[in-house]
């Protein structure tokens, strides 16, 4: 174990939602290359009580780089420089003695911030709570062997439904779209014979959900490079592929109406 | 059955379990064919509380929600969706007998109770296993990618302890992906109007009025705001006390306040001593550390276990010869090996390290080793298996697993102590409920890996669902207390003052300082391994240190923007007490069991000695206010469907 010294942070700081934010410095004097991201910010706000000044306000559960709960811009890249990697588990030994590093909240116009370093990521709830989901009420399932599942198409719906729903991928993407996000749900449902009957309605009312709140994809492909889970771009691809095949299935069904 | 009292003991005429009195089989049936049935077209009248959106919160408040009940579901999570229980890795339980290789209900019953050590009640247990078979078929449905093999049927692998395989899983994410499949079916609920979601939101009270649950008062987050919730029942989904340790495997969030205001309340809490030791950690690197991570005890079933047997050993492993090794499982534990139970391999693992063996630049780890795994199933293989398990440990340890062996050791992860609960999941208030891991019901004094994903979930799709019913039934159409009533004002003002509290000790230390150190005492001497004496030592250590947090306790900040340090201050207040009750409780049951190992209770090889006449049971406490002061009351363990028997895994 050695020691890193002289860590120069600078980082976002705000009160609350409706006030305006500044950049403030601070000195790490030393900390262990074996420690986390995190527990640097850790010590930063030990020192902070410590000098009787208020904590910097950052989200973070489990550490562990699952719950998705921690959302960092690291020198401008979310969850920082290290690839497929959420904050949480980046750890100091990717960093050198005397580096000066900026931390900001992601930054998205759907992702208001709350305070300092912590945003409202509740419009990705609201994308899954429109359609997100098997409908599937409890009691009545059929035996778990019923339907066999190729293992390839198990493993493809595991590959998308790795997404920890973090935000990276709107934070990262110049027009703070949700693409990566909701087409990982749609792909993670749509692969599975047990989303088929819902394919179509599900991912047209996801699209139009995600529409209400986030911007535009124009295939910048900084999402996947962004992405903690490296979930594959192609998910967006069967996506936008499902939405048009919804639109013109439910032109039919209306015309017939 | 399982509601025998004893005379003369204080209050246990409270602690009926309340089970049908038939054979334990027969009892889940009972009940359900005898218990009270809410009208579908009544559901509505009702308003139900859940309180926690992990397994078994998710999936009660989605249930309740389909069947007709008006929900209002709280977090203090931004979401649902990130629940501690997003962190399992190993995989979920279930009794399907898929592999044809003996396993039944009886068999998951059995393997229960003999796991926790005949420390917990058959008749949950015996439900618990009944179900088990119901929650994957609904998971399936609900869209969660279990493994698979070839011919698209469900994978199985056995896991820590058990001998059939019977361990259902998706990846080493078998947490996230039950979680995101009861979250969605919740967030389903959400959308249609059924669920209302408070997230950013803490509990911060519970409220009785006239002997019943009538609500709770709440933080958010946000705001500081105080705010009281009427309801007709509430359920308290909010998890496990691991954090009391400081260090562990939990997520930084989880933390006993839920369940301790209840207790104060007048909810008993049950064995707050059995708490779980996991024998595979990444064992802590410095003194910065915050957490430790869980390497999933998957990784025993093709890891070996060893450690160098000359003690002070400073070779590279790889340098190390096979007969200078010592794989101490393998050794002890023939039958079981590297799958021994997790009190029994984490205790070896102390003793290895204790005895100057240990591992790594701070010698505080074993080895658990894949170079034979890897030589036998080749790279590919193990990868698949494991892949994303050995990119994680690489990225917090900095080493590769499949050139050098991993280092782990044991850390705290699981606490079967809990809130006292009868067989409808009903604590010692009425309409107060408490489900998966905040209730003390299903694992005695050890839970077996991949049984509390299952036990969540069967709590909240299957049992509470039934049993709240049977309450609410002749509740119909009776008012309930609104939240102007006195006691939620009062509660509201006692809320207020503890924060104000908190913020007016303008004192020197934080509130993790505190959480440090009180760790570091639990852990000492109410760890892995227990003695009079260090009970004793903490118990007269931890009311000092509690007086100093109660007097130099330092949080910036004000109370009416987000403010982590304060909400920590509460947090930490509440394990000081829970702490307190722990050390009571281990130095209470003079006796080994499970994760309780009293050094002074073991046969001559080490192993841990039961005392089923005096302690067969369980032992449930109620507040007085102080909590050196807490009253024992005991609820007698019945077992007339498996025998008492010696745990022994050799
Ligand atoms: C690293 C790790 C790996 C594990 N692996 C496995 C495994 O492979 N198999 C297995 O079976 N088990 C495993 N476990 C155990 C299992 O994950 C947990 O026991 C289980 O998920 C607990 O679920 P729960 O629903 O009871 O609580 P949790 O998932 O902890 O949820 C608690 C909920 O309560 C809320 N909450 C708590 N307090 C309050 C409050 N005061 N106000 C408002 N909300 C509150 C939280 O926001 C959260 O939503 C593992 C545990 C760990 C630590
Ligand atoms: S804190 Fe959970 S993913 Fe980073």
């Amino acid at each position: 174990m050695s020691h890193l010294s002289d860590i120069k942070l600078k980082i976002w700081r705000q009160a609350g939602p409706d006030q305006g934010g500044r950049f403030e410095s601070y000195l790490i004097p030393s900390i262990s290359d074996e420690a986390s991201f995190l527990e640097m910010l850790d010590v930063l706000n030990e020192q902070l009580i410590n000098e009787g000044r208020e904590a910097v306000v950052f989200d973070h559960d489990c550490r562990e780089g699952i719950c998705g709960t921690c959302s960092l811009m690291i020198d401008g890249q979310a969850h920082g420089p290290q690839r497929g990697t959420a904050t949480c588990q980046l750890h100091m030994r990717k960093f050198q003695s005397g580096a000066e590093i900026v931390i900001e909240p992601w930054r998205a116009s759907a992702f208001p911030i709350i305070k300092d370093l912590m945003v409202d990521r509740a419009a990705f709830d609201r994308i899954v709570e429109s359609g997100g989901f098997i409908t599937a009420e409890t009691g009545g399932a059929p035996d778990a062997n019923l339907i066999p599942i190729p293992k390839p198409v198990a493993d493809a719906s595991m590959d998308a439904a790795a997404c920890i729903g973090c935000g990276a991928c709107v934070a990262a993407c110049p027009n703070g779209a949700a693409n990566l996000f909701t087409a990982a749900k749609v792909a993670h449902l749509s692969l599975l014979p047990q989303g088929q009957p819902e394919r179509y309605k599900r991912v047209e009312a996801m699209v139009e959900t995600m529409d209400e709140y986030f911007g535009s994809c124009t295939n910048h492909g900084e999402c996947e490079a962004a992405c903690p889970k490296e979930i594959s771009i192609d998910v967006i691809a069967l996506m936008h592929q499902d939405y048009r095949k919804a639109k013109f299935a439910n032109r039919k069904t209306l015309s017939r109406s | 059955m399982s509601t025998t009292t004893i005379a003369g003991l204080p209050g246990s005429e409270k602690l009926q379990s309340k089970a049908p009195n038939v054979a334990v089989p027969e009892m889940w049936e009972t009940f359900k064919s005898d218990m009270k049935l809410v009208n579908p077209n009544n559901k509505r009248k009702f308003k139900i509380i859940v309180v926690g959106t992990g397994l078994a919160g998710a999936s009660a408040a989605a249930t309740l929600a389909e069947l007709g009940y008006q929900v209002d579901a709280f977090t203090f999570h931004d979401s649902p969706r990130r629940a501690h229980s997003i962190a399992a890795q190993g995989g979920i339980n279930a009794a399907k007998n898929y592999k044809g290789d003996g396993d039944s209900i009886h068999r998951l019953f059995y393997d229960t109770i003999k796991g926790g050590d005949f420390r917990a009640r058959e008749s949950n247990v015996h439900r618990l296993a009944e179900v088990s078979v119901d929650i994957i078929d609904q998971m399936v449905a609900q869209g969660v990618p279990f493994a698979r093999e070839y011919g698209g049927l469900l994978d199985n692998r056995s896991f820590g302890g058990a001998q059939v395989s019977r361990t259902f899983y998706a990846r080493g994410q078998t947490g996230q992906q039950l979680l995101i499949g009861a979250y969605q079916q919740m967030a389903r609920q959400i959308g249609l109007g059924n669920v209302r979601l408070w997230n950013r939101t803490e509990l911060v009270d519970t409220v009785t009025v006239d002997g019943r649950c009538a609500g709770i008062v709440t933080r958010d987050l946000m705001t500081g705001d105080i705010v009281s919730h009427a309801a007709h029942a509430v359920v308290l989904c909010t998890g496990g006390y691991g954090n009391v340790f400081f260090l562990s495997t939990n997520a930084m969030a989880c933390n006993v306040t839920a369940a301790w205001r209840a207790h104060r309340r007048g909810a008993y809490f049950a064995n707050p001593c059995y708490t779980q030791i996991h024998p595979t950690c990444i064992p802590q690197a410095d003194d910065t550390q915050s957490k430790l991570t869980l390497m999933s005890e998957s990784l025993r079933n093709d890891g070996r276990v060893w450690v160098p047997k000359a003690v002070g050993d400073e070779r590279a492993p790889a340098d190390i010869p096979e007969d200078e090794r010592d794989y101490y499982l393998e050794r002890l534990y023939p039958s079981f090996g590297n799958l021994a139970p997790r009190d029994i391999s984490s205790r070896a693992a102390k003793r290895a390290v204790d005895s100057g063996r240990g591992v790594g630049p701070l010698k505080n780890g074993v080895y658990l080793d894949f170079s034979a795994a890897i030589g036998r199933l080749g790279k590919d293989v193990v990868e698949e298996r494991y892949g994303n398990l050995f990119e994680m440990y690489e990225r917090i340890a900095g080493e590769d697993p499949y050139s050098t062996p991993m280092r782990i050791y044991p850390a705290s992860h699981y606490t079967m102590g809990g809130l006292w609960v009868d067989y409808e999941l009903m604590t010692s208030i009425p309409g107060l409920y408490a489900a998966g891991e905040a209730n003390f019901s299903d694992h005695g004094a050890n839970r077996l890996g991949a049984s509390a994903l299952m036990q969540g979930l069967s709590d909240g799709y299957f049992v509470l669902p039934y049993t709240i019913g049977n309450y609410l039934a002749p509740l119909l159409n009776k008012p309930v207390p609104g939240v102007d009533h006195p006691e939620f004002k009062a509660a509201e003002a006692a809320a207020r003052q503890r924060y104000q509290g908190y913020l007016d000790v303008k004192g020197t230390r934080s509130p993790d300082f505190f959480h440090r150190e009180l760790g570091k005492i639990i852990w000492d001497y109410c760890g892995m391994e227990r003695t009079e004496q260090g009970l004793e030592k903490a118990l007269s250590e931890l009311p000092a240190l509690y007086e100093e947090f109660q007097k130099d306790l330092r949080v910036t900040g004000d109370g009416a923007s987000t403010n982590q340090t304060l909400e920590k201050a509460g947090r930490v207040d509440d394990f000081f007490q829970l702490g307190m009750l722990m050390c009571r409780d281990a130095l209470e049951r003079k006796e080994s069991c499970g994760g309780h190992f009293r050094a002074e209770y073991q046969d001559d090889e080490g192993e841990a000695k039961r005392d089923d006449e005096n302690f067969a049971h369980v032992a449930a406490w109620e507040w007085t206010g102080d909590p050196m002061q807490s009253i024992r009351n005991v609820e007698p363990l019945d077992f007339t469907t498996v025998h008492l028997a010696t745990r022994s895994y050799k």
